[in-house]
């Protein structure tokens, strides 16, 4: 199933379900008009489930609310037209766009728990799309548990009686698609469905997307960020920028031949399958988006094109026609393929590989029984279950996990904002670390920093760059303000903060140029391990490549090592030397990160990865996990993952596993594993489903 | 273009400063256009700033001297000479409700101020520490808050026999206290779980500074608009005692006593003498809540 349903790729004459022609879309801001759309026009052929792809701020989303003829107060449509089935959405009364909306046309939106009304249970809101369809209150009940039913939940009577905020992310996604299809739609948005899920849960999403279209046959508008997503998912795909359609073709031919210069920096900067941080730099499309609203005369890429000419500054490109439907609007499409690189491959000399001497005295940090548990007696929770883990100078270590597996609290304890359990064994440089940021010296404290994930509550938004930096260096370094001043400016300049902007507040920086200015406080206190909690995950792809790249670029300089946590397994897998899973605060699977991603791996790493949507297809066997996380203060018995393993089954151990939590042992040097199934078993269960490529390193 | 590792940053900070800085700027702009916009607040504001400059000049606006008796023509009303007529005592109602001003603004705001430091600080630390620190301050914010104002202060006025407004000032911003806590304890519980907090924690910042240099900048649009409520209160509270005699000296202009002096007189013999006092109490309130409005509605959308 490596491209989904075999849907016509060639326009035929057919009416299209949805037609963009020549829309333009403006926002009126401060009484200016600002165009958001330029001259989008594509068309979504019945049953074809058509991909909007682009990074933020580039009209993704307005498009699709366009669709609906549902932007903002501010918004208006400036010309051209949408069409829905042949009919003007543009011209239709407002009777006619709200029965569009209730019948023909469905949309789920990024955020499930927000979608749904907190006050309501689910029973009654799914039953509710019915009753207002016209059936009675008890057919709608019975329609709602139909339609929970057909979207694959498993105890419907159950999740019909909570509400949503009984519900987890994945679960709420499932409740509002059931919603969307209530009314058996001709069209179904989807705005970014899976963003902020877990990378299993993405899986089960889109799989249940992908099903719900073959036996409904209905046409999908999918608007996402994540080219690997789209991929999976779509026929056909678009890639927006700046409000402009920049390239159109079919999924796999575009996606493996792009030929605008855009298209082809995006995917360079996706930390692929096959790079590593030792040989790879990754790419990044310099400068950023135009602002809203900027009138360009020719090309809108024309300022970050690396190929760009006279002609792109004055002159609107044209649409190319290429192959197959596969269009750019570019003056030079067979230049794309070959764009001179942004960030010189020439800089990138081939380190030593990473120091991989796990001895006992060479590690900067060794944990080891570290525990943690919220609560008292009957109440308690233990969300960390006797943790060992150890990094050596310079190395990095991946912590993934799905949300709730205990990776946030780990980094808290290794930080010191929440105190271990007693007996908790945290060793830097073979000496015991406090329990207590009180406990630890200025030094300790500065040798073991973080960057957090969201910059925007990360940095405090009262102070600017500079005091933001030169606090952090005064307090930790123990220089006197001048000294702490000047090392600051350093800092910043290099993170490639302008001097320009050290007076700024973060409120003025991009979310990039924040990110680094985390970084940089990070490093005030020239920090031995800095934990990275996802400080990528809140980014562009483009803004993602830069921040890694200096992330690796400190690394070499500094000596400093990570432990690196995120849902995103590919950066895991570009950035790691070592890799260690998490599962309802155990380790299941440590190792060198080439090891834990080629297999065999433990069920549950096996799992996440063949969840992992790429960019280069997929493999054809994906391994499910199913059912949710179980809740961390009633952990199954036995094996915790016996409930949702996807190897139990016809193991020969499955009595074992249900009763006896395995240890936590070395199946071969240096990779850990903590399950009942020896590796033989495992390498032999899963060479037999993975006949595909499997996921290199 | 130059080739440098990563030129994104260095290429267009300029623009993006000038960007930013410009949005900033905008935003700003946009929040007084919204305000400029909204004749609530401009009377609102109008108003208030009226009675501020009388209190600010009031000895030197009062056409009269508001103490000279002029017992003759005492409870006349309004003339071209007396605007607002003349008092029981025959002194110049205009004069003394213009000169009074500076009595129940100063002490409504001096009350007002000191309630909000007081409360900012208990708000800060039950909202930073949370746990029994919280369940104690705010426990004991619960019982002064049961207590009602008006007759907690004159049991104090009556306990302590007091004639000084700094009393009245005093005990109102002690009642204030919990009330304006519980909103800056509700701000900044949500606020330190924010990760600057944390990043604070990280390099060694003590408990004082993180509360009044990292959270406190954070918090000051709802503590503003808190404060202008308050005040809005208090120019009630500080009226309300004036009029019943509690902690004003005798003969003091202040508007809550011309009014208590002067009510028994309403039925026909003069109007003027109680009604001018009532006005200026009731629309120095009134134009401190339309303020009010228009600041709740731009800071707190």
């Amino acid at each position: 199933m490596s491209t989904v349903v075999p849907a016509a790729i060639v326009p035929t004459p057919v009416v299209p379900t949805l037609e963009f022609d020549n829309l333009q879309v403006a926002y009126t801001v401060r009484g200016v008009d600002r165009p958001v759309l330029r001259e989008v026009s594509f068309a979504v052929a019945p049953g074809e489930a058509y991909g909007l792809v682009g990074e933020s701020g580039c009209g993704k989303s307005t498009a699709a609310y366009a669709a609906m003829r549902y932007l903002p107060r501010n918004g208006k449509i400036t010309g051209g037209h949408i069409r829905f089935e042949g009919a003007d959405v543009v011209d239709m009364s407002q009777e006619q766009v709200r029965d569009l909306r209730s019948g023909a046309i469905s949309m789920v939106y990024q955020s499930p728990i927000a979608a749904l009304n907190p006050s309501l249970r689910v029973g009654a809101q799914v039953a509710e799309v019915f009753t207002i369809a016209g059936y009675s209150k008890a057919d709608g009940i019975a329609r709602a548990e139909q339609a929970l039913g057909a979207v694959q939940i498993a105890d419907v009577g159950k999740v019909m009686r909570r509400y949503p905020h009984e519900l987890s992310g994945g679960m709420a996604q499932r409740v509002v698609i059931a919603m969307a299809l209530a009314t058996d739609p001709r069209l179904l948005i989807l705005d970014e469905p899976t963003t902020g899920l877990d990378a299993t849960v993405e899986a089960e999403v889109l799989d249940l997307v992908r099903m719900l279209r073959i036996t409904t046959n209905t046409s999908v508008l999918f608007i996402s960020h994540n080219l690997g997503v789209i991929r999976s998912m779509c026929d056909r795909v678009g890639v927006l920028y700046a409000g402009q359609l920049v390239e159109e073709g079919g999924t796999a031919q575009l996606l493996a031949d792009p030929r605008h210069p855009y298209t082809v920096g995006l995917l360079r900067c996706i930390p692929r399958a096959g790079l590593r941080k030792d040989h790879d730099r990754l790419d990044t499309i310099p400068g950023t988006l135009p602002s809203l609203g900027t009138v360009m005369p020719g090309c809108v890429y024309v300022d970050r094109c690396p190929i760009a000419t006279d002609q792109c500054r004055t002159e609107k490109p044209p649409v190319v026609e290429l192959t197959n439907g596969h269009s750019t609007r570019c003056f030079y499409p067979d230049l794309a393929p070959d764009l001179p690189r942004a960030a010189e491959v020439a800089l990138v000399p081939v380190d030593p590989p990473a120091p991989a001497a796990h001895t006992a005295d060479g590690l900067l940090l060794h944990m080891d029984q570290v525990c943690k548990t919220f609560g008292k007696d009957d109440n308690s929770v233990r969300v960390l279950r006797n943790i060992a883990l150890s990094l050596a100078p310079g190395e990095t270590l991946g912590l993934v996990g799905e949300s709730g597996s205990g990776k946030t609290t780990l980094a808290k304890v290794l930080l010191g904002l929440t105190p271990p359990d007693g007996g908790s064994i945290i060793e830097l440089d073979g000496r015991q670390l406090g329990a207590t940021l009180g406990d630890r010296s200025a030094t300790d404290v500065g040798a073991v920093q973080i960057v957090f994930q969201n910059p925007d509550s990360a940095l405090n938004r009262r102070h600017t760059v500079r005091r933001i930096v030169g606090r952090a260096v005064t307090k930790l370094a123990g220089t006197s303000r001048e000294q702490s001043a000047s090392r600051a400016e350093d800092l910043l300049s290099e993170m490639r903060v302008d001097a320009r902007l050290h007076a700024a507040k973060p409120a003025m920086l991009s979310g990039g140029l924040k990110q680094r200015v985390a970084i940089a406080r990070a490093f005030a206190g020239n920090p031995r391990l800095v934990v990275c909690d996802e400080p990528t995950s809140a980014l562009d792809v483009s803004v993602q490549a830069a921040i890694l790249n200096l992330l690796v670029d400190l690394q070499r300089t500094e000596n400093v090592s990570y432990l690196f946590i995120s849902h995103d397994l590919g950066v895991v897998r570009y950035l790691s030397d070592r890799i260690a899973v998490l599962y309802l605060g155990r380790v299941m699977e440590l190792g060198p990160a080439a090891t834990v991603f080629s297999g065999p791996h433990h069920p549950y790493t096996e799992a996440l990865v063949s969840s992992l949507p790429s960019v280069d297809g997929e493999a054809t066997n994906r391994v499910r996990l199913d059912g949710e996380v179980p809740s961390v203060a009633n952990p199954p018995s036995g094996c915790v993952l016996h409930t949702r393993c996807p190897r139990r089954e016809g193991s020969g151990v499955e009595h074992l596993c249900n009763t006896v939590e395995p240890e936590l042992v070395e199946v071969e040097p240096g990779h850990l594993m903590r399950c009942h199934l020896s590796l033989e078993q495992l390498r032999r269960m899963q060479v037999a489903t993975d006949d595909s490529v499997p996921i290199s390193v | 273009m130059s080739v440098t590792i990563d030129p994104a940053p260095v290429v267009v900070a300029d623009s993006l400063r000038k960007r930013a800085a410009a949005e900033i700027k905008a935003q700003r702009r946009e929040r007084l256009a919204v305000l400029r916009h909204k004749p609530a607040f401009l009377v609102g504001l109008f108003v208030t700033m009226f009675w501020l400059l009388c209190a600010l000049f009031g000895t030197s606006i009062a056409p009269q001297n508001p103490d000279s008796l002029d017992i003759g023509h005492k409870l006349q009303g309004p003339t071209a000479a007396h605007w607002f007529g003349l008092d029981q005592l025959g002194r110049d109602v205009f004069s003394r409700v213009i000169v009074g001003t500076r009595v129940i603004l100063f002490i409504a705001l001096g009350a007002t101020i000191l309630g909000s430091v007081l409360g900012t600080i208990v708000g800060l630390v039950a909202g930073y520490f949370k746990g029994m620190v919280d369940d104690v301050l705010m426990r004991i914010a619960d019982v002064f808050m049961a207590m009602p104002v008006i007759v907690f202060s004159l049991l104090v006025i009556a306990i302590t026999q007091s004639r000084s407004l700094l009393v009245v000032m005093f005990i109102i911003g002690i009642v204030y206290t919990p009330i304006i806590a519980r909103t800056v304890r509700a701000t900044v519980l949500g606020e330190s779980e924010l990760d600057y907090v944390a990043a604070a924690r990280l390099r060694t910042e003590k408990t004082p500074h993180i509360l009044f240099v990292e959270i406190l900048p954070n918090i000051l649009p709802p503590l503003l608009v808190e404060f202008t409520v308050r005040l809005g209160y208090a120019i009630f509270a500080v009226a309300t005692l004036s009029f019943l005699g509690a902690g004003v000296a005798i003969d003091s202009p202040d508007w809550g006593s011309q009014v208590a002096a002067h009510y028994k007189y309403l039925s026909g013999l003069n109007w003027s003498a109680t009604v001018f006092p009532a006005a200026a109490i009731a629309t120095l309130a009134i134009g401190v809540n339309l303020m009010v409005d228009g600041l709740v509605e731009v800071f707190e959308r």
